[in-house]
């Protein structure tokens, strides 16, 4: 019994890391989707892509894979301003159908698979640095380093990310421009500018995500459509544009993968996240913080 | 064209592609050539629910999983005929296409979308974990030695998914000219204005669901034949939804005729690119043609035809069209 005990808490401590993780990974959804409206399904492949230039540059340069994630942030900001430049002028000027937009991401998601696929190959690649490997135990608990760093390093961008959000005029904006554009129109700020701003911040998480991806385990480039749903469960579970709430579901769908695949196995915890998605797409649209 | 001489014609040219494949001595132009059949079936599915209702499925594998699943479990525990096998996968698939359709008296737009993701990934956690089919190993399927009227399994093979084809691009075509298609329609273009005015809104949704989920079923119950190896990583290979939502947009999706053009023209492509370049490259290049054609031309290759056809085209609708529209123009 008490050995079954220590093996719970292991996997509860194990999940809330892998939560954290989860965390910066669908943070970018929260802004493109819960703030935007816009329904980015490429976020994961645009992680993806992080990781592989987190792992060029500490393979042929021996850069920490999280400086890299930092650093990339600024060329991913961009990228992610050029996508929504020719997203709101392809579909939003217009206002075209959802299928259309929903068809543009999932066809760039499939372009940087399959591009990253011609590039590397479908072979596993991962990085060195020297803190994968070591971890601390604390009794039946233990704190793989690779996963500590990342969780700190992700409640370090959300907190950041809130703080911007509440604080600061442009972060504010944002907020509003969910709400109602043509209000924030009266207010002096320009609508489409704002959201450009906003789905630069998307995209650039997706350089850090990518980083911490890469620390925890290797990637190869299709891994990106298993972290779609997942990622979109956790942005609804949390509620719509809400980031404690993305945090807090993050964490629920970590600890509810990791004890499914410490006692049932890890081949049946990719069912947990979808099913909570398809429970909370049911029962409570809104998600647990949402302000609908 | 009334709907007899539709399904006259439609025959007419199913009867003929089967008879040439018949006198084909390269045995691949055949095998490629169900490649491109198995779309025309995968996107006429899709554009019944995409196309005509607007609710985007972005989980054509969970559906073209089940039908080729429940064919190898069948084959392995009964030894059941394709013939049979198929309408069995057509009848699971469309029970889960009307629970999928139930999902959308909560669920619009985006969310149905990420909803259909998240079956697809249910799916393939639960046929992973399935060990009479193989789990994650796969499973090898033995195709029959004898092949009475045929001269080869392939063609037989090529024969029932030529008859898949053909059904499918008659169902939509009689969906496209009925009342059925026309509350089908009303629904995609407004939903609530459409309950509004007294259309069926969640009973024509369910029936669009389950017709468009039993298609896609049936298409995949061959599958397993066709390659004979089959395990959940290829099964649910993001390829088969990408190209099923490709290629009606590529095509049109008002339409029965776009998705035929599109799965038509891509599958083709795609079978040329691999055999000349590489698998890879083929999929990239799709991926670009269907970003290139959601922006520059949203009513699809349809649309454009239609557009050059007519004498008025409206840059903001549809840029490419009137670009070579000016340019036919210059040119005159």
């Amino acid at each position: 019994m008490g050995q079954y005990a220590g093996l719970l808490l292991d996997s509860i401590v194990s999940g809330v890391l892998v939560g954290g993780f989860y965390a910066a990974m669908a943070v970018g959804i929260s802004i493109a989707f819960g703030m935007l409206g816009i329904s980015n399904i490429a976020h994961p492949a645009l992680i993806l892509l992080g990781s592989f230039i987190a792992y060029v540059l500490n393979s042929q340069f021996g850069w920490d894979p999280i400086l890299v994630g930092v650093l990339a942030t600024v060329p991913f900001y961009f990228l992610g301003t050029l996508l929504y430049t020719a997203y709101e002028f392809a579909f939003e000027r217009r206002g075209t159908q959802l299928i259309r937009g929903l068809a543009f991401f999932f066809g760039l998601l499939f372009i940087t698979e399959v591009g990253l696929q011609l590039i590397f190959g479908v072979d596993y690649r991962l990085v060195e640095a020297a803190y994968i490997g070591p971890s601390y135990n604390i009794g039946p608990v233990s704190l793989p380093v690779r996963m500590l760093i990342p969780f700190l390093a992700s409640v370090l961008l959300l907190i950041g990310l809130q703080i911007f959000f509440a604080r600061t005029f442009t972060g504010r904006a944002i907020m509003a421009v969910a709400q109602d554009k043509f209000a924030l129109q009266l207010m002096g700020a320009a609508p489409v500018r704002i959201k450009r701003i906003a789905f630069g911040l998307s995209t650039a998480t997706a350089a850090m995500a990518g980083a911490f991806l890469i620390i925890l385990q290797p990637v190869e480039p299709s891994m990106g459509r298993d972290y779609i749903g997942r990622i979109f469960a956790i942005c609804v579970l949390g509620g719509i544009g809400s980031l404690p709430g993305t945090f807090i579901a993050a964490v629920i769908v970590g600890v509810a993968e990791s004890i499914t695949a410490t006692f049932y196995g890890p081949s049946w915890s990719p069912a947990i996240a979808f099913g909570f998605l398809l429970i909370a797409l049911v029962v409570r649209p809104a998600g647990l913080f949402g302000r609908a | 064209m009334s709907n007899g001489r539709f399904i006259l014609l439609a025959c007419l040219v199913g009867v003929a592609l089967v008879v040439a494949s018949l006198f084909v001595t390269n045995e691949y132009y055949v095998f490629a050539a169900y490649f491109v059949l198995q779309y025309v079936v995968l996107a006429t599915a899709w554009n019944i629910l995409g196309g005509y209702v607007g609710y985007v499925n972005f989980g054509t594998t969970a559906f073209l999983a089940i039908g080729l699943y429940s064919a190898a479990a069948l084959n392995k525990w009964l030894d059941l005929p394709i013939p049979v096998l198929i309408p069995i996968a057509g009848v699971l698939c469309g029970a889960v296409g009307l629970a999928m359709g139930y999902l959308t008296i909560r669920l619009r737009g985006v969310y149905f979308t990420i909803a259909t993701l998240a079956l697809s990934v249910v799916v393939q956690t639960f046929i992973t974990n399935w060990d009479y089919v193989g789990g994650s190993r796969g499973i090898y399927i033995m195709r029959p030695t004898d092949v009475p009227v045929f001269g080869s399994y392939v063609a037989y093979l090529f024969f029932l998914m030529t008859v898949l084809a053909v059904a499918a691009v008659v169902i939509a075509r009689v969906i496209e000219r009925s009342t059925f298609g026309f509350g089908l329609a009303a629904i995609r273009d407004d939903e609530t204005a459409a309950a509004a005015s007294g259309v069926p809104v969640l009973r024509l949704k369910l029936v669009a669901a389950a017709i468009s989920g039993a298609l896609m079923g049936m298409a995949g119950a061959p599958l397993p034949f066709y390659l004979t190896y089959v395990e959940p990583t290829s099964s649910f290979s993001l390829a088969y939804t990408v190209n099923s939502v490709a290629m009606p947009l590529v095509g049109g999706t008002t339409s029965w005729l776009g998705p035929v053009i599109g799965a038509v023209l891509l599958g083709t492509m795609q079978q040329a690119m691999t055999v000349l370049i590489s698998s890879s490259v083929n999929l990239l290049v799709v991926g670009v043609l269907l970003v290139i054609f959601v922006i520059a031309a949203p009513n699809g290759i349809l649309g454009l035809i239609r557009s050059l056809g007519g004498k008025k085209v409206d840059p903001e609708t549809n840029p490419l069209a009137a670009m070579l529209m000016t340019e036919k123009r210059s040119s005159q």
